[in-house]
């Protein structure tokens, strides 16, 4: 069973702020999720490589050769934030 | 369905602008209830087809998915349209630029309809946790029609759309193609190009067609299928054109029946379906052969870490930075009142779902530090078991057949307080996506539920890179199931 902090302790590591109440609600899911997970455990992984991809092809380069795209406004238009052509972003500390 | 369409378009005998409008009206008789499109782009899309009449008239031999509606998951960016995978997070997000896969259709004049709802981010089985409200299945609006792809499968289950594009991480365009009595097909990863699909899983996500027939789910895919500078793993093969090699003769094909799939069949209207379509590929000269895929009680949980861990990494992008929702985005709290990481916080706080921030901090904690391991480690070694399962049984075989879902939809928040029995929604789909095989589900029968024949599905997954024969193999049985109810 995953404790109170460490739930929040998780949440701040993958940047999602909680209440209160959504801390109380995943502490028994993602536990019961972890439990869960523990019958891997019966499973003989000796010997057998942890591969990251299924890829049946490996991956292809391309040149890596800078290009305009055009797309520069339209991105801006997005930010939600934004001085002439830079985003705004908050100060760190 | 789309070669007659196709026929009358370039013979002129009916207009593509026309029959895009008929879409439409249908769209707005039934969408209210039903909600598969979260954006209609009707103006632009009845302007696209009238340029395939213009090509008719002018004498030109036009595609066979000119002028052919369809639709699109609305977590494949379209440029100038709004893009939201579902989630208020991107609720103001307009795309810059169009997914490789939409790229080819529209290259090839298949009229846009809309983009179709989603579970947020496609994370779910049911199309219930969409931040835009569920989508509703065609047959019962009180049960859900699968997921994530579920407004893609209800819009060609309910002629909404020819067919559609849905993206597959872990069934999620099989699953709501076996709920809403459709046929869905996941490539073989590498097949389609992800560029412009939204991440959720980068080893596993796949784009794949809907249709109402075989033959159509084989015209769409092929013209998805290539290499692309912009995804890396796009497979350098050469095109196919999967509809004109279709065959019935199917005999002699070696179809495996994984003795670990049918162990513990659930529903027993499943199991009786899946037995009868077992039976129906022995009587068109198909070899049944049992087989074992042993590591099979381990794919869910394989799947369940290794899922989340690559989206806890992929949707870090969405930080209310560059695009979408930001919380503290007003210009004066742009002063030394808040920091950067209360911005993140607070704009994921309020613009993710419950599931999306579930399967964040789980795949957050299976990579942290001490338990890296212990969870993502050996969910890949597994993962590699599982291929070495699939390596040896295609040795064998050519084909395997198991049902697609554990049962027929089920009622809208029938799951909704327990996040594992949604996942087991998944335990016959999540291993063609982990071991990167083509699979294809395809109606094989109905459960009746309170007086109305729920659609079941069948699975068919085949070897890396042939989908031709699970084609082929799902049109053989397509063609026999009819005859047997004329």
């Amino acid at each position: 069973m995953l404790s109170t902090d460490e739930v929040k302790h998780i949440a701040t590591l993958a940047r999602i702020g909680l209440t209160d109440a959504e801390v109380a609600h995943f502490e028994r899911d993602l536990s019961a999720v972890l439990d869960w997970f523990e019958e891997l455990k019966a499973a003989d992984t000796a010997g057998a490589p942890a591969e990251t991809s299924m890829a049946p092809e490996s991956n292809r380069t391309v040149p890596d050769v800078a290009e305009t795209s055009g797309e520069a406004p339209r991105i801006l238009e997005n930010a939600p934030g934004r001085k002439d052509n830079y985003f705004k972003v908050k100060s760190v500390f | 369905m789309i070669r007659e369409l196709h026929a009358k378009i370039q013979s002129g005998e009916r207009k593509a602008a026309d029959i895009a409008h008929e879409y439409f009206v249908r769209i707005a008789e039934r969408d209210p209830e039903l909600h598969a499109y979260l954006t209609l782009r009707e103006s632009q899309a009845i302007r696209e087809a009238e340029a395939v009449d213009a090509a008719v008239a002018r004498g030109a031999s036009i595609d066979l998915l000119a002028g052919i509606p369809g639709a699109v998951k609305d977590n494949l960016v379209m440029t100038g349209e709004r893009t939201t995978a579902a989630s208020k997070i991107l609720d103001n997000y307009v795309a810059s630029y169009s997914a490789t896969a939409i790229t080819k259709l529209r290259e090839r004049q298949a009229v846009i309809l809309g983009k179709t709802n989603l579970d947020e981010f496609a994370m779910g089985a049911s199309t219930e946790n969409s931040g835009y409200g569920p989508t509703r299945h065609p047959l019962d609006p009180s049960r859900v029609p699968g997921g994530s792809s579920g407004g893609s499968a209800v819009a060609v289950a309910a002629d909404m759309a020819v067919f559609a594009l849905g993206s597959d991480t872990g069934g999620s365009i099989r699953q709501p193609a076996a709920f809403c009595g459709v046929y869905g097909l996941k490539p073989t990863y590498g097949r389609v190009s992800r560029s412009g699909l939204i991440a959720m899983a980068s080893s596993l996500d796949q784009i794949g067609p809907f249709a109402r027939t075989v033959d159509d789910i084989a015209i769409v895919l092929s013209r998805l299928i290539g290499p692309d500078s912009s995804d890396a793993t796009a497979a350098n093969r050469p095109p196919e054109a999967f509809e004109e090699k279709l065959s019935l003769d199917v005999r002699g094909k070696r179809i495996g029946i994984p003795r670990e799939y049918f162990e513990d069949i659930p529903d027993a209207r499943v199991r009786a379906a899946s037995e009868q379509a077992i039976e129906t590929f022995r009587s068109l000269g198909c070899d049944i052969v049992p087989i074992a895929l042993p590591h099979s009680r381990f794919a869910l949980p394989v799947y369940y870490i290794i899922q989340p861990s690559e989206t806890s990494s992929n949707l870090a992008r969405f930080d209310g930075i560059r695009y979408g929702l930001s919380v503290n985005d007003q210009k004066d709290s742009f002063e030394r009142t808040s920091t950067l990481l209360e911005t993140y916080l607070d704009t994921r706080k309020v613009g993710l779902g419950p599931e999306v921030k579930r399967r964040i901090m789980l795949g957050t904690y299976a990579l942290s530090s001490g338990y890296y391991d212990a969870y993502y480690k050996k969910a890949q070694a597994v993962r590699s078991l599982l291929r070495q399962d699939f390596q040896a049984a295609f040795g064998v075989v050519d084909a395997i057949f198991c049902p697609t879902a554990p049962e027929p939809a089920f009622k809208i928040g029938a799951k909704a307080d327990d996040p594992l029995t949604m996942y087991f929604s998944d335990i016959y789909t999540v291993t063609a996506n982990l071991v990167g095989v083509p699979g294809i589900s395809f109606p094989i029968g109905t459960a009746a539920e309170d007086g109305i024949a729920l659609p079941l599905g069948g699975q068919l997954m085949g070897k890396w890179f042939e989908e031709q024969t699970i084609l082929d193999l799902a049109y053989a049985f397509e063609k026999a199931a009819k005859r047997a109810t004329l």
